[in-house]
């Protein structure tokens, strides 16, 4: 009965919220968040961090071109994962790879998101015609795979760009095609909760004292159905991330001259054969372990989020 | 029943409606196709004939009659890149994604399932937990990966089977099989695991976490008071509770690894039609990339049209309720 004498700091009720709870209670999650904050620090921070610039002309020289990594013989101290075709520095490239890749992924998610919450609220709050309208085309969507249906989006974006126009514009392009293809999943769990809310009690008083519908969704609906779609757009994330470093791999994402992971190992690739095994292995790695670590939150904040299992 | 099937029936005519619509306007707002089947130095008559023969200058509401028409019969026109027509082209290359797309189903249920039981079942032994760790990895793994991985560890480090291409082909009529011979099977091995790889997790994850909940269960319990055989429980009872779901999931995942054979055909230039879409891509090549994408849909619709009926007959339930 204490919490009632005195109100609670801003601190204490962040430590006592339970999911902050449950997250320093289960050691995968910290170690999981711990590995996620420190790559996607480090992408972000790329500028900063990396010992090299591998835009700057200035700072690459075809000489030092398929260098191995430092500790392998024929490597040098200076490139600690080696140089690439180019004579750019690995460890550079990637930091600078990971950055536009998280950059992408989270802009094809929150694209996916906001679009999806929209409409599922909308569909949710609204009912009717319009409701079935959304989900219907939800549905369709749904038949299609995700990465097929990016691809197509991604084709048709790039064509329907004037030629100087694509090299420039490929990163929006490809931001488009990802959120353009994940919306379903977020209008789907985003109308389900709202069906949930909008027969509450406060929805219904909201509704009497006169407010417009537009103001209801957005301040008392949308906010309580944010839970599940914190989780969604977890898992999305690690999703976008593939979706944008296969698009690239595949050769339809993002160009070589901005390089992202996936193109990064595309480009990579096509040296496997010669035994130039770095070029492709550390962005490679690198990928692995950004989605590895985006998933396990993603996993962690499932569990967290489920009052069934807590 | 009847009545059941008779709505999924219009629900997928509806897909396939609006599918075709987008395909139809792929046609239209893609590039200039009279620009594409005709070359640079065409002269101002030639391209107006082709227009009138393309039939381009009717109303869009007769064109995409024509077009629907055309499409039932499987006509989609030439290719402007390869000009042979689109439905030989998917005929001549479907044999190959079908095979590759059946090895990777038969492993990825036959090694999904068993491992998926045994995790169920033997909960908590290291080999339980090392199996589920791994599969956590598999989820997060990019196709692309696991197929670079395994060209490099199995075709140039240990030079054991081919990295690319499909060999040993013997013909059946239209049908190329390679399925056949040691050299088919050396080929398609290594794609066939990385198609298998993803969904081979999902299966094993699913299985267990519904074997987990089966077991739970008081007819579970009963059975074992009754005195049954482990293997009764575990196998007659349990699993056969489990397969509702897992046909759900086998089902919409034979999509996903029809959809996923692009990417594993690319990396290993597979001859399928999943690499004949990338080509497609890269070329603007219209034409097949709207009768994939009908392909595809079409595939989906059948497939899920058979899961439902198979729920149907699998679960008296939905039966009875529907």
């Amino acid at each position: 009965m204490q919490n009632t004498d005195k109100p609670m700091t801003r601190w204490q009720r962040f430590k006592d919220n339970d999911i902050v709870w449950s997250f320093f209670h289960s050691p995968g999650a910290v170690i999981a968040a711990t590995i996620a904050t420190v790559v996607i620090l480090a992408c972000i921070f790329a500028p900063l961090i990396a010992p090299f610039d591998p835009f700057d002309p200035a700072q690459i020289s075809l000489w030092d071109g398929k260098l191995p990594p430092a500790w392998v013989d024929g490597g040098q101290p200076q490139y600690l994962l080696g140089t690439d075709n180019q004579g750019r520095d690995m460890l550079s490239t990637i930091l600078y790879g990971g950055r536009l890749s998280i950059l992408v992924g989270l802009a094809a998610v929150c694209l996916g998101m906001v679009l999806g919450v929209t409409l599922g609220v909308v569909s949710g709050y609204v009912g009717g015609v319009t409701d079935a309208v959304i989900m219907r085309i939800a549905d369709v969507q749904l038949t299609i795979p995700g990465i097929l249906l990016a691809i197509l989006i991604n084709g048709i974006g790039r064509v329907v760009l004037p030629l100087d126009m694509r090299d420039e514009f490929a990163v929006y392009v490809v931001v488009l095609a990802i959120g353009l293809t994940d919306w379903p999943q977020f209008a789907r769990v985003t109308r389900g909760a709202t069906l949930v809310e909008a027969n509450k009690e406060y929805v219904q008083a909201a509704r009497i004292i006169g407010l417009p519908g537009w103001l209801i969704m957005l301040r008392h609906i949308l906010p309580n159905t944010l839970r599940p779609v914190l989780v969604i757009a977890t898992i999305g994330l690690a999703l976008a991330i593939i979706a944008e470093a296969t698009l690239s791999f595949l050769g339809q994402g993002i160009p070589p001259t901005t390089p992202s992971l996936g193109t990064l190992i595309r480009v990579g690739n096509e040296y496997l054969f010669s035994g130039l095994w770095w070029i492709t292995f550390f962005p490679a790695i690198a990928l692995v372990v950004l989605v590895f670590a985006v998933n396990l939150l993603g996993d962690w904040m499932r569990d967290a989020l489920n009052p069934k299992l807590r | 029943m009847f009545f059941f099937i008779l709505r999924r029936l219009g629900q997928s005519l509806l897909v396939m409606a609006i599918v075709s619509a987008v395909s139809f306007s792929l046609f239209n707002f893609v590039g200039d196709p009279v620009n594409n089947m005709v070359g640079q130095d065409a002269t101002r008559e030639q391209r107006i004939e082709i227009r009138q023969q393309l039939g381009l200058d009717d109303p869009i509401l007769s064109q995409y009659t024509r077009f629907l028409g055309n499409m039932v019969q499987g006509d989609f026109g030439l290719s402007y890149r390869i000009k042979r027509p689109v439905d030989d082209l998917i005929l001549e290359r479907l044999p190959a994604t079908l095979e590759l797309v059946f090895v990777s189903a038969v492993i990825a249920l036959v090694v999904g399932i068993t491992l998926g039981i045994y995790t169920g079942i033997r909960r908590g032994t290291w080999a339980s937990r090392a199996i589920l760790s791994v599969s956590l990895i598999g989820v997060s793994l990019p196709t692309f990966i696991i197929g670079i991985a395994l060209i490099y560890l199995f075709a140039v480090h240990l030079r054991w089977l081919p990295s690319s291409g499909r060999s040993g082909t013997i013909d059946f009529g239209w049908w190329k099989t390679s399925l056949l011979t040691v050299d088919g099977w050396r080929a398609i091995i290594l794609p066939a695991i990385t198609l298998s790889l993803f969904q081979l997790t999902l299966i094993l994850r699913l299985v267990r976490a519904e074997m987990l909940e089966v077991i739970q269960t008081d007819f579970i319990k009963f059975a074992r008071a009754r005195g049954l055989s482990e293997r009764a429980v575990n196998f007659r009872h349990a699993l056969r509770n489990t397969l509702v779901p897992v046909i759900t999931i086998i089902g919409l995942n034979t999509g996903g690894l029809i959809a996923f054979s692009v990417i594993t055909e690319t990396v290993f230039q597979w001859p399928g039609t999943g690499l004949m879409f990338i080509q497609a891509v890269d070329f603007v090549d219209v034409p097949i990339m709207a009768a994939y994408l009908v392909f595809v849909a079409l595939l989906f619709v059948v497939i899920n049209l058979v899961v439902d009926i198979l729920y149907f007959i699998v679960d008296p339930r939905i039966r009875l309720g529907g």
